[in-house]
């Protein structure tokens, strides 16, 4: 491993290692790589086939769902980002108690 | 001499209530109390909730109303206070998983685990510290400060369940739900005198914990003896709808076995270097005990059991770093805003994750990448099939499995602060993650700093461990 594989991998799993512990991370993956290397090369016994595995179905059948909106108001307040429904609306919009969630536009017009 | 409230076990706090001895409301208050005032030396909890005066008073009125047993006894958990580890979600609380990425994080259900404890009358004290994510070995990888071990407080309390094991061993709770993913509960019941065991994979609902390695992960009770480690396991054990890969109570047939059982130990493991002289010679002692008793001892051979920590670790981090991939600080948890999207995902990913979680996601991201997968990931999954057949080979000789739980006993704060020399002591305990068997640590007859006699079975032959877990806590003197 050296910095350059470290940090591809980063960028892929989106994080960030900093320049300061950069060389700790490099040396400490290093090392564990080389430890996980002791596989290579391992002499497996043969395992059965894919097509020889019996397949199982563990899904649940399908039932009914939920109420419809039962968790919506519990999982919108963990949004770390949202705004009023009548942000940026004219003055005496009504009030319905609507929120928009916050997120990034990724999809411009332009 | 009488015991402090919160010093009882589950079987005699339980006895207690029912001779009314003892109110469930006293029984809280004894145990807050003692949490209160030891846990910001110990630092076992990272937050303790108030009493729930509705569910304490509904416990003691069932108590009250109980008919004489067999028909009609509230369960033995009703009205026990219980410590629960952070990574376990109770609606309405925060569930953090010791990370700061899920600082503020709110659960919005309660896991299955937590609705059985619910159902049998049980209460929730705090949530316990851990290592972030459940990754490390000795609560030194949490975002919040390490945890103390009560018997020596410059030593580690084992990890990563090590706030619940804590809580356990200085009397903060009467009983505790950990997580078990490569040892999780056992290493630190090892650490702290108490008992730890990992059910059968799919014995135990994860709908509700924050997944960690999702083909290793199990919750399992720490406790102060193994009676009651029976009887919080029953509690929350069973096939969940919600969980697919949980399973029905008979989906194995292990032999039934009865005293006096053939103890299989695999000698070639305990020769190999890096095992405490004083480890060895508990674990011996225990052994000759055990033989004393009846039981006879027999030599089996593990040979997969060598490349199997290694197997071990590639499989953890390619299923973390999958599981981990849904913290991006969007829909819940700490965020951050950057220049761009990316920016966004890596500023909250980096500023949420600590050390070790970083590190685990860049390896997993690694052994499952093109040109890596078959060396790595592939590899160990064959490696783990491997160990299976071992497994079942010993098992046709033995009927349990027997090892020290840790090659050594805790060790003080930041001496493996080299992540390796950290994942050297899983080495034990890995195994029955691996196979999915069950396995019991229970502290064994020794003076000085506390250290757990491991036990394997075979799949659903969780009675075994209990029945031989109970052998052993007969020979250490009371």
């Amino acid at each position: 491993m050296d910095r350059d594989e470290v940090l591809r991998l980063a960028a892929l799993a989106r994080v960030g290692v900093a320049e300061g512990e950069l060389d700790a991370f490099v040396q400490d993956a290093s090392a564990i790589v080389a430890y996980m290397d002791q596989l290579k090369g391992l002499a497996l016994p043969a395992s059965p086939a894919e097509a020889e595995r019996p397949l199982l179905n563990v899904m649940r059948e399908d039932g009914e769902p939920h109420a419809t909106g039962r968790y919506t108001e519990a999982l919108a307040a963990q949004f770390p980002s949202s705004v009023k429904a009548t942000e940026g609306r004219p003055e005496g919009t009504k009030d319905s108690g609507g929120v928009y969630l916050q997120v990034r536009q990724v999809i411009s017009h332009e | 001499m009488s015991k402090a409230a919160n010093e009882l076990s589950i079987t005699e706090a339980s006895r207690a209530l029912r001779a009314r001895e003892l109110t469930v409301r006293e029984l809280w208050d004894a145990c807050a109390e003692a949490a209160r005032a030891k846990n910001p030396e110990l630092n076992a909890y990272l937050e303790l909730f108030d009493a729930d005066d509705v569910a304490i008073e509904a416990a003691q009125a069932r108590i009250d109303a109980e008919g004489a047993p067999p028909a009609g006894g509230a369960p033995m958990l009703c009205g026990i206070p219980l410590a629960i580890k952070d990574n376990i979600l109770i609606e309405g609380h925060i569930a953090s998983a010791a990370s700061k990425i899920l600082e503020h994080y709110t659960a919005t259900y309660d896991a299955t685990v937590i609705t059985k404890l619910r159902e049998a009358g049980a209460l929730f004290l705090g949530r316990t510290n851990m290592d972030e994510f459940a990754l490390g070995g000795s609560t030194e990888n949490s975002a919040y400060g390490p945890t103390l071990n009560p018997h020596d407080t410059s030593r580690v309390a084992g990890g990563t369940s090590g706030g619940s094991a804590a809580a356990v061993a200085a009397h903060l709770a009467i009983a505790a739900l950990g997580t078990d993913t490569g040892g999780s509960v056992r290493n630190p019941a090892s650490h702290c005198g108490v008992v730890g065991m990992k059910p059968t994979y799919g014995g135990v609902s994860r709908s509700g914990v924050i997944a960690a390695a999702s083909s290793f992960d199990q919750v399992g009770p720490i406790t102060k003896s193994v009676a009651d480690a029976e009887i919080l396991l029953r509690a929350i054990a069973g096939r969940d709808v919600l969980d697919a890969t949980s399973i029905p109570e008979d989906l194995y047939t292990p032999q039934e076995v009865t005293s006096p059982m053939r103890i299989g130990v695999p000698r070639h493991l305990l020769a190999k270097g890096g095992i405490d002289e004083g480890v060895k010679s508990a674990f011996e002692a225990t052994l000759r005990g055990l033989e004393a008793a009846g039981h006879t001892l027999v030599d089996i051979e593990l040979p997969s059991a060598d490349p199997s920590l290694a197997a071990y670790y590639i499989i953890n981090f390619a299923e973390v770093s999958a599981n981990l991939a849904r913290y991006d600080g969007i829909r819940y948890g700490t965020s951050a805003r950057g220049e761009s999207l990316a920016e966004d995902y890596v500023r909250a990913r980096t500023e949420g994750f600590g050390r070790e979680t970083r590190r685990r996601i860049v390896l997993g991201t690694f052994v499952l990448s093109a040109g890596y997968i078959d060396a790595y990931y592939r590899t160990a999954a064959g490696a783990r099939e491997a160990l299976r057949g071992d497994f079942a080979q010993a098992f046709k000789k033995a009927d349990v499995i027997a090892t020290p739980t840790m090659p050594t006993p805790a060790f003080v704060l930041g001496a493996k602060s080299d992540p390796l020399s950290l994942y050297l002591e899983d080495v034990f305990t890995v195994l029955a993650n691996l196979t999915g068997m069950p396995a019991l640590s229970v502290p064994m007859s020794a003076t000085g700093l506390p250290m757990g006699f491991h036990l394997t079975a075979p799949h659903q032959a969780e009675s075994r461990l209990f029945t031989m877990g109970r052998e052993i806590e007969l020979l250490r003197p009371a």
